[in-house]
């Protein structure tokens, strides 16, 4: 029983906020203000609780296990769903549904909790539906417009097509091994077409809900529909969560194939840089820009998880973490704009810097460590990614991936200059940054500026990480 | 003192003064921002001198052989087993003289640009710039380690980025800023793998560590990064080209120079700083950093001799036929920084090792002086006529004295006319080349008596000429803007005679490079000759022969004999070296060499706007791409490529 509230310490107090939540709004007429008050400091409590204890453990026959990586890339979600809260804030509390979103919002996290502390491949399916489905709701949390309708309706079809397959395969492993357990699984999976065929079905699965090309379809029409805190959410915190989830699996169960996923990933990971920088050049919704510019740096990241060695797991879990602080710091000053004036193009941050030079600054440090610009926290991050993919001595990828940091200086960089180099007649008027989207905003640059000058960070998930 | 004291202070007073011009600058600091930027400078400026002068009088010769110190070494990060990601200070022969060279010149370039810029509506902003630069160029020097180079690197674009694009609502200066951030980063594209290469191979970052374990007899790494080559080509060879692309950007090194014509939209003391004497050079001083790995492999020193040599020639060429004085300055940097490199690569030819070295370094020491006193004296007379085009200037000496002055000695410095400083620094690169390749030496003899030509074209053109129809109504610029021009002239005299072979050296020891009188003899003709066409076309406009001719009546025939070959002259350079060789030359650069990069844009471009059909909008269609690509990547992996 010690165990069980040890080990499930972030699920369960998930779970009882779900509930707090639930109750409080059957039970009693709370003003906005007031819940978001409540809302964000619980889930300040959960961060803060997430960082006592550091247990290493399994439950119930294996189903679940934990270890201090698993728990800390808990607490990087919990970061990111904090960041988010916050920066939600001045949108939700003009919304009627305040808790209700608090409660999909928290359901999500729970499936991530499980899905990245599974053991066996049902489990990680109820966790991974679990962190899809309330998604869908979030989407459609603009509820007069249709556009975000639509995006939810895109998301739900599309994500229980790629369900549909992802089952599939898990039952084509379970004929090919006769089991489903992690652990017993890697002994049992062997190079040939069945589970080859079954583990394409499972990467697609993953592919789709990281947006890997040719699987990320349905990435801009949701992006775009989806209300900016949702859209951060999806391309943050729901990507970072299947990522450490699929490093673990690729690392264990299928270590077997470890040659065929590594050709697979050579493969998709160029295609995802390469797509995704194209899309992104020629966005001017700058909403669209940050969402197809997030494809590309997944791509980015598979390039580091090909290097499958110890530097390869902490290139990734690091790289996250960066991406945390650099995307949200990126979707908080446009989510702030977008709220206030409705204005989302590039070519609205003309002369930027003129009217709100605070917003500027963060805006241009975020796009920095997103083009990983020295000495922003970005840079390390791409470059331990390259570093551990050079590991495998594969320079045609290494080349191209450099080269499309280069495409993406220029996009990045597209957007500093219309902040401080254009000019504009009609500029965005100046903007009063409410309480804590500025913390969020304070938060996001502590994070590019510390994570990236101190050593201290990369060396404990260094020693945290392990390899194939 | 020890140098771990203070050696940190002297990166960091600049930094201190960006952070703090940027933060208060606009309110508190607007008018006094030059004053508290320079201050800070001047504190740098006295700390790397006493710094030099410890390290080269004092205690940084150990049995007689300078040796490198560590004087400062934070670790930032233990990487994987035995490879850390360090910060820190190091000391050695090239490194104390960069300090000199890029505190002295900031410097000036500071005090100048308290009387340039004054008035201007970003004043402050301007000095943290140019304090964020300077820090990164400090940075850099004083590097001890591959990654941290590779960090200021990048800095140092950036902040030169800022300063090229700050005339914001040009929109020359912001293309020209974003060109030369984005020409670099392609090149840096090459430095970032070729770091990747080394410290993959040797296991460091380190400086020492790394040249240690490649040059090392019998070494193992050498063995793996010889033996193993990719089309053909061994990985060393592959890591030094890489690394030397990235410094070719830098450096604007044909064909990757394109961006810094250009970049003379920034103002002008910036250009004498960054294009001139500092920034530039770092590609100079990363082959230097790395030179005992390059002198293992002779095919990359060779590559880098072409690179240079064609570039100071190339560009040499193109100086003759511009006409904004700025953009012929730039060429000018080009072609210097061609015979720097050339003279770092071409004792691959030869025995010539350690001479290559010093020659290279000292140019670089003595040209930073008179090419920023060029660009700082180009500044004083844009500030004082207001615009950049040759055509519009002449018989400006009257006007500005002390300008033309410091002009001409700058222009007698790059010429290569002795007692000036250019001159000691390319008789040793000459020489050098002498002894290893006879072609390179031709073509470098050739390149200065160019040099010679359309350095005195410049100088006639703006102080000669014509007579100037400008009215003297506010004068030369006040002492704030002299004086620099006065201390670089002097400099420019006076430090060709440092014995500079004596300091820094690659073995450490110092080199006697020994010129005899006679060998002079060839390339003070050519800078003569140089001169004298210059003069015969440009000092005055072309009708004086005539009346000449008609005054002196007895001489008549011989003058006029004079006057075909002027006629000849002019026919030669107008006729087949402007349009036959610099016209084509221009054009290729214009349109070829950026030509090629436009495409690239728009190919780009073009490609992503054909795959937007992808992006239908319609679910069925994700679907089918979505299960297509299942189908494919099964199919691939299971029959094809297992």
């Amino acid at each position: 029983m010690i165990d069980f509230l040890l080990l499930m310490k972030q699920e369960l107090i998930i779970t009882v906020i779900i509930f707090t939540l639930l109750l409080l709004k059957i039970g009693t007429e709370m003003s906005n203000t007031a819940i978001l008050n409540l809302a964000n400091g619980l889930l300040l409590f959960n961060l803060a609780a997430g960082f006592m204890g550091n247990q290493a453990g399994m439950l119930f026959d294996g189903m679940f296990f934990t270890n201090p990586l698993i728990v800390l890339q808990k607490n990087i979600l919990s970061l990111g769903t904090l960041i988010v809260s916050l920066q939600s804030s001045s949108w939700l509390k003009k919304h009627e549904h305040v808790p209700e979103f608090y409660i999909l919002l928290l359901s999500n996290l729970l499936g991530m909790f499980f899905m990245i502390s599974t053991g066996n491949l049902l489990m990680f399916y109820v966790g991974l539906e679990l962190s899809s489905i309330p998604l869908a709701a979030m989407a459609n949390f603009d509820l007069g417009k249709r556009k975000s309708s639509e995006a939810a309706m895109k998301f739900i079809v599309s994500s229980a097509f790629a369900s549909g397959l992802l089952l599939f395969g898990i039952s084509l492993v379970y004929g090919a091994t006769g089991t489903l357990t992690f652990s017993e699984l890697a002994s049992h999976i062997t190079g040939g077409p069945l589970p080859v065929f079954a583990f394409v079905l499972l990467l697609a699965g993953f592919a789709f809900k990281i947006s890997v090309v040719p699987f990320h379809l349905w990435t801009a029409d949701v992006y775009e529909g989806a209300p900016v805190a949702v859209t951060s959410w999806l391309s943050v915190i729901s990507k970072g969560s299947v990522l450490f989830v699929f490093v673990s699996v690729l690392y264990t169960v299928f270590k077997p194939m470890a040659g065929t996923w590594y050709n697979m990933l050579f493969v998709l990971s160029m295609l995802t840089i390469l797509i995704g920088n194209l899309f992104a050049i020629r966005q001017n919704n700058i909403k669209r820009f940050l969402a197809f510019s997030s494809i590309a740096q997944i791509g980015f990241i598979l390039v580091g998880i090909t290097g499958s060695s110890q530097l390869a797991t902490a290139s990734v879990v690091y790289f996250v973490l960066i991406y945390v602080f650099s995307n949200l710091a990126a979707f908080g000053v446009v989510a702030l704009v977008s709220s206030v004036t409705g204005r989302e193009q590039v070519s609205d941050y003309k002369g930027f810097y003129k009217t709100n030079p605070v917003l500027s600054w963060v805006l241009t440090i975020a796009l920095f460590s997103l083009a990983g610009v020295p000495p922003t926290a970005g840079f390390f991050g791409k470059f331990f990614l390259l570093m551990s993919g050079a590991g495998k001595g594969n320079y045609v990828l290494i080349t191209v991936a450099a080269l499309n940091m280069i495409i993406s200086f220029y996009y990045y960089l597209r957007i500093v200059k219309a902040i401080f180099m254009d000019a504009n007649e009609h500029p965005i008027e100046h903007l009063a940054i409410p309480a804590y989207p500025k913390l969020a905003m304070f938060i996001c640059v502590a994070g590019i500026i510390i994570t990236g000058l101190t050593g201290y960070i990369y060396d404990y998930i260094h020693s945290l990480s392990f390899g194939l | 003192m020890e140098y771990s004291n203070y050696i940190a202070l002297i990166p960091l007073l600049p930094l201190a003064g960006f952070v703090l011009l940027g933060l208060f600058g606009k309110k508190t600091f607007a008018k006094s921002a030059g004053i508290v930027g320079t201050l800070f400078l001047f504190i740098s400026t006295i700390l790397a001198f006493y710094t030099a002068y410890q390290y080269f009088f004092v205690n940084g010769k150990v049995n007689g052989v300078y040796q490198p110190v560590t004087a400062l070494q934070y670790t930032w990060l233990q990487f994987s087993l035995g490879m850390s990601i360090d910060m820190g200070a190091l000391l050695d022969p090239a490194s104390v003289m960069m300090l000199v060279v890029v505190t002295f010149v900031s410097l000036m370039v500071h005090v100048f640009s308290l009387g340039y810029m004054k008035g201007e509506e970003r004043f402050a902003t301007y000095y943290a710039f140019l304090g964020l630069f300077t820090f990164s160029m400090l940075g850099l020097v004083l590097s001890t380690n591959i990654f941290q180079i590779y960090i200021f690197w990048e800095l140092v674009g950036v902040s030169s980025f800022l300063l090229i694009g700050f005339y914001y609502d040009r929109p020359a200066a912001v293309a020209a800023a974003k060109k030369a951030f984005i020409v670099t980063r392609f090149a840096d594209l090459g430095f970032l793998i070729g770091i990747l290469i080394l410290a993959f191979y040797s296991g460091t970052l380190d400086f020492g560590t790394m040249i240690q374990r490649i040059t090392g007899t019998n070494s193992p790494v050498l063995a793996q990064m010889t033996g193993y080559g990719v089309v053909g080509i061994p990985v060393l060879s592959w890591a030094l080209t890489l690394v030397f692309i990235g410094g070719a950007g830098k450096s604007a090194m044909f064909p990757l120079h394109i961006w810094l014509p250009d970049a003379m939209e920034g103002p002008t003391p910036v250009s004498a700083l960054i294009h001139a004497a500092t920034m530039v050079v770092a590609g100079v001083y990363l082959v230097a950093r790395l030179y005992p790995i390059y002198l293992i492999d002779v095919s990359v020193l060779k590559l880098i001799t072409w690179v240079g040599a064609i570039s100071a020639f190339l560009a040499a060429i193109i100086a003759c036929t511009q006409t904004d004085i700025k953009r012929v300055l730039a060429y000018s940097t080009i072609s210097q920084i061609g015979y720097m490199l050339f003279a770092l690569g071409v004792p691959a030819y030869g025995e010539a090792v350690n001479t290559g070295y010093t020659a290279s370094l000292f140019h670089l020491f003595t040209h930073a002086f008179f090419k920023s006193l060029l660009f700082l004296g180009a500044g004083a007379v844009i500030h004082f006529i207001h615009t950049n085009e040759m055509g519009n200037m002449g018989g400006l000496r009257k006007f500005m004295p002390i300008t033309h002055a410091t002009f001409l000695i700058a222009c007698l410095a790059i010429a290569g006319i002795p007692p000036l400083a250019g001159f000691f620094s390319k008789e040793e690169i000459l020489i050098t080349a002498w002894q290893s390749n006879k072609l390179i030496y031709y073509i470098a003899l050739i390149t200065s008596g160019i040099t010679a030509f359309y350095m005195f074209r410049l100088y006639f053109s703006i102080f000669y000429n014509k007579t100037s129809t400008h009215s003297d109504h506010h004068g030369e610029g006040n002492l704030n803007m002299k004086l620099p021009l006065l201390v670089l002239a002097a400099a420019a005299i006076v430090v060709g005679f440092i014995p500079f072979t004596h300091f820094v050296a690659a073995n450490g020891k110092g080199e006697e490079i020994t010129i005899s009188a006679s060998f002079s003899i060839a390339p003070i003709a050519m800078a003569l000759a140089g001169i004298s066409l210059a003069f015969v076309l440009y000092f005055n406009e072309n009708d004086q022969p005539q009346k000449l001719a008609t005054a002196i009546g007895g001489l008549y025939r011989a003058i006029r004999q004079k006057f075909y070959f002027d006629e000849l002259y002019l026919f030669i350079t107008k006729k087949i070296i402007f349009n036959g060789i610099a016209k084509p030359a221009a054009w290729f650069d214009k349109n070829i060499v950026d030509g090629f990069m436009n495409k690239l844009g728009w190919a780009t471009t073009g490609i992503s706007e054909r795959i937007k059909a992808l992006q239908s909008g319609s679910i069925q269609s994700y679907t089918l791409y979505f299960f297509g690509g299942i189908i494919a990547l099964a199919a691939v992996f299971i029959y094809l490529w297992t």
